[in-house]
């Protein structure tokens, strides 16, 4: 047994109503450069919907992940280390930037330069890849809420193998949001797929990461990952992925899209695995065992021969004891409510998914009878087929038991609660139904609907005797070099952001403190300068100063 | 002038070269990409990306045999002047015309293409015109000297430019030397000049250690082991 930790995530998507919160501070937080405009390293998607990047979950097509090859073993879909290094100079399995989307700004100018006439001026979409004006055709969201899903929604991967397609009349479809973040994986192919090495597992917390200075634009981890989760820089030239907000994660505070989530959906927390046991658990043969495997592959923390062995790794003690607090692994292991997001693609990974049982509920309630009743709600589980099977090809590889079982228990709380909410005596035969008890179903009603915030989020910091070594203070001085930090957002000699690396904290405090003080957004008063390059952006904007082109120009003063 | 041209230019080029790289990798790692246009544009770099640099990868293996391996050595293995020099004309000519048509390709893609064309910053274009420069000069020169002439290179361009090397540089060699190989030199010695400060440096990442490495990388925030095993290595932990 090696045991090792990983910080993992759970978000119950019964909760989430698709306000995009979480996307637009992460957004804010992570990726409001340029050369990443069109990247969202969270996204929501409106399920049945293609997805983004477009059906990227269709790995005929874009080849990521991995698969059993025939002699048992464990291999890249896109082909081993020799296929890629052939492929190196055009890779043919990169997804292009229609497959995500064109990124644009407004041509505000003319909003403010036009003279008085009779009709409005507008403003039109100027793209951000050209600099010339574009039709806005897609979006990272663009079928939000089934919006155009007359045209598109059929063309959902997961509804493959579904006999009865799934209505997409506006009314009677099922519909449900899916927030999508990098999945952090036991097993990534991403790193797998770096021909740099430079895509990297932490050992401590198993968050993965890209490393700017070794990164060589190879773009392969952008087609390794099926999740499509890591990004391509175009400015840069680098690979940018979500950093499970690692300078928060590492001081005990959670990431931006849970802290900022207004569902409180989203569940932080520690698991220890046998890291010893992930590939074996990833190289299992039935698909629908996958599911089982990589639970197994998750140690319990309570185990006094894991807490032995975890010493011996070298994970403190207090991380142990955050591991037995963990919300993750209580619905991962204890409740058995949390499921993978595609265990089929043998990454093993590390963000699970609550299945959502409101569009059973919804259907219940529609036919009028009572939507709280475990008798009326398990016999919907039932006859609902096609909910049921969609749900299973994204979170079992299409064994719809796992999800059956799990929404069984989700209808079950909610008429054992009703119980107790309205004074009667709890019914034991409730939770016994679905093969639990009546305090453990009271403790996952407790995590699931109270949500408080101690117990969402359960996150050791990292360790103060580590702390010269963590990223924030990875320089001796971080502004003792040339320009120091004040030269963020400069370009350097050598294309968008050469130059030294500077550590994540400064970056952010400079960036701010130049947003506040400075009037213009981007040096574009020089010359010559693209009118789309000195843009404004609103999602750059706090309120605080006044961007150039904002506002119209003051007319110059006269000293009095 | 010849000691100017042939000996004191090279060496400063090879120096800036050297220094111009150290200086490059540890100021600037962040900077050090190929710097990939494949997001905005797919059909013509499909072709024209691996045209290029597997013409390329060609061209710097005649380098390499050309250049470097005395020619009393080829003999030695039994592969006569005849059978080099056939070896060396078709072999070195698919290469050359496959990075030649990849160049035109890439070229074409670069300026055509809005979004290709305005993330091509001033050194790029610099560059290009070098890189051009040298190729075409290079094709020209093989071409021309299996129509025309019969200068052995092998006698002369080889030996001098092995010569530098030996820090015994003889300038004479090259200054016999037809005009074309000149003129080659010149411009690939300026290129070797500007390589450092152009996204050529991606030419030194190519990635053969992932031949080798395990596929997945740990890496620990702290190097320094905190268990009680003795300290692994990355991936062993």
């Amino acid at each position: 047994m090696r045991v090792m930790a990983q910080m993992a995530m759970v978000m119950n998507l019964d909760k989430c109503i698709g306000c995009h919160t979480c996307s637009v501070t992460c957004k804010q937080a992570w990726t409001n450069r340029s050369g990443v405009e069109y990247v969202w390293f969270n996204n929501v998607e409106t399920r049945p919907g293609l997805g983004y990047p477009r059906t990227y979950e269709d790995q005929e097509t874009w080849q990521g992940g991995w698969v059993l090859g025939r002699n048992g073993r464990l291999a890249l879909r896109a082909g081993g280390r020799w296929k890629k290094l052939a492929n190196i100079f055009s890779n043919p399995k990169l997804p292009s930037i229609e497959d995500y989307y064109e990124p644009w700004t407004y041509d505000y100018e003319t909003l403010l330069n036009a003279p008085a006439q009779q009709h409005f001026p507008v403003a039109r979409p100027i793209s951000l890849i050209t600099g010339k004006p574009m039709n806005v055709s897609w979006s990272a969201n663009w079928d939000d809420n089934l919006g155009g899903s007359h045209d598109n929604a059929q063309r959902d991967v997961m509804l493959k193998g579904i006999t009865d397609k799934v209505v997409m009349e506006f009314e009677k479809t099922f519909m449900f949001y899916l927030p999508r973040i990098c999945e952090h994986c036991l097993n990534p192919s991403c790193a797998a797929s770096c021909p740099s090495g430079a895509i990297y597992k932490r050992s401590e917390d198993g968050i993965v990461l890209v490393d700017q200075d070794k990164c060589r634009g190879w773009r392969m981890c952008v087609s390794g990952c099926p999740y499509k989760k890591v990004y391509f820089n175009h400015r840069t030239g680098k690979a940018e992925k979500c950093t499970f907000c690692y300078p928060r994660v590492e001081v005990g505070i959670p990431t931006v899209c849970s802290e900022t989530c207004v569902g409180r959906l989203r569940y932080l927390g520690l698991v220890l695995y046998d890291a010893d046991r992930v590939l074996e658990a990833a190289s299992v043969e039935d698909e629908h065992a996958l599911y089982e495997a990589q639970r197994s592959v998750l140690l319990d923390p309570d185990d006094p021969e894991v807490q032995r062995e975890a010493t011996r790794a070298g994970i403190p003690e207090d991380w142990v004891r955050a591991a037995q607090r963990s919300p993750v692994h209580a619905l991962i292991n204890r409740f058995k409510v949390a499921l993978p997001l595609h265990p089929e693609y043998r990454t093993m990974p590390m963000v699970w998914y609550i299945p959502p049982l409101s569009p059973v509920v919804d259907v219940v309630r529609d036919t009028g009878h009572d939507a709280e009743d475990r008798g009326n709600l398990f016999a919907a589980i039932e006859t609902l087929r096609i909910p049921v099977e969609y749900l299973a090809n994204l979170f079992t590889a299409g064994d719809p038991a796992p999800v059956e079982a799990v929404l069984r228990k989700l209808a079950a709380m909610r008429s054992y609660m009703r119980d107790i909410n309205l004074g009667r005596d709890p019914d034991d035969s409730i939770p016994e139904a679905v093969g639990m008890d009546g305090e453990s179903m009271y403790d996952m009603f407790r995590l699931l609907a109270l949500a408080k915030y101690d117990e969402r989020y359960v996150i050791p910091t990292a360790h103060a005797e580590q702390a010269h070594a963590l990223e924030e203070l990875a320089t001796e001085c971080s502004l003792d070099y040339e320009g120091g930090p004040g030269m963020m957002g400069e370009s350097g000699p050598f294309g968008e952001g050469s130059g030294e690396l500077t550590p994540v904290a400064v970056e952010n405090f400079q960036m701010l403190k130049q947003r506040q003080t400075a009037d213009d957004l981007s040096g574009d008063d020089a010359p010559g300068r693209d009118r789309t390059r000195g843009r404004v952006n609103l999602l750059n904007w706090d309120g605080k100063g006044s961007p150039r082109g904002l506002f119209p120009k003051k007319p110059p003063e006269d000293q009095q | 002038m010849d000691t100017l041209a042939w000996v004191i230019f090279p060496y400063i080029c090879l120096a800036v070269f050297v220094v111009g790289h150290y200086w490059r990798w540890t100021y600037d790692k962040f900077g050090w990409t190929t710097r990939s246009s494949q997001l905005y544009e797919n059909r013509l770099l499909r072709w024209g990306s691996p045209l290029f640099h597997f013409g390329l990868l060609g061209v710097v293996g005649g380098h390499v045999v050309g250049l470097i391996v005395p020619k009393s050595w080829t003999e030695a293995v039994g592969v006569s002047e005849g059978v080099y020099h056939f070896l060396a004309v078709s072999l070195g000519g698919i290469a050359g015309v496959a990075t030649i048509a990849g160049l035109a390709i890439l070229v074409y893609r670069r300026r055509t293409v809005g979004p290709v064309f305005m993330a091509t910053t001033r050194m790029d274009k610099l560059m290009y015109v070098f890189l051009a420069a040298v190729i075409l000069l290079g094709m020209w020169n093989t071409v021309a000297s299996s129509i025309f002439g019969d200068y052995d290179y092998r006698d002369g361009v080889s030996l001098w430019f092995r010569s530098i090397f030996t820090f015994q540089p003889r300038s004479e060699l090259i200054s016999s030397a037809p005009f074309g190989f000149q003129l080659h030199a010149l411009v690939a010695f300026s290129l070797f000049a500007l390589w450092p400060f152009t996204r050529l440096v991606h030419v030194f990442s190519a990635p053969v250690g992932y031949l080798t490495r395990p596929y997945i990388v740990y890496r620990s925030r702290d190097e320094a082991s905190r268990g009680t095993r003795a300290p692994a290595r990355g991936w062993e932990r």
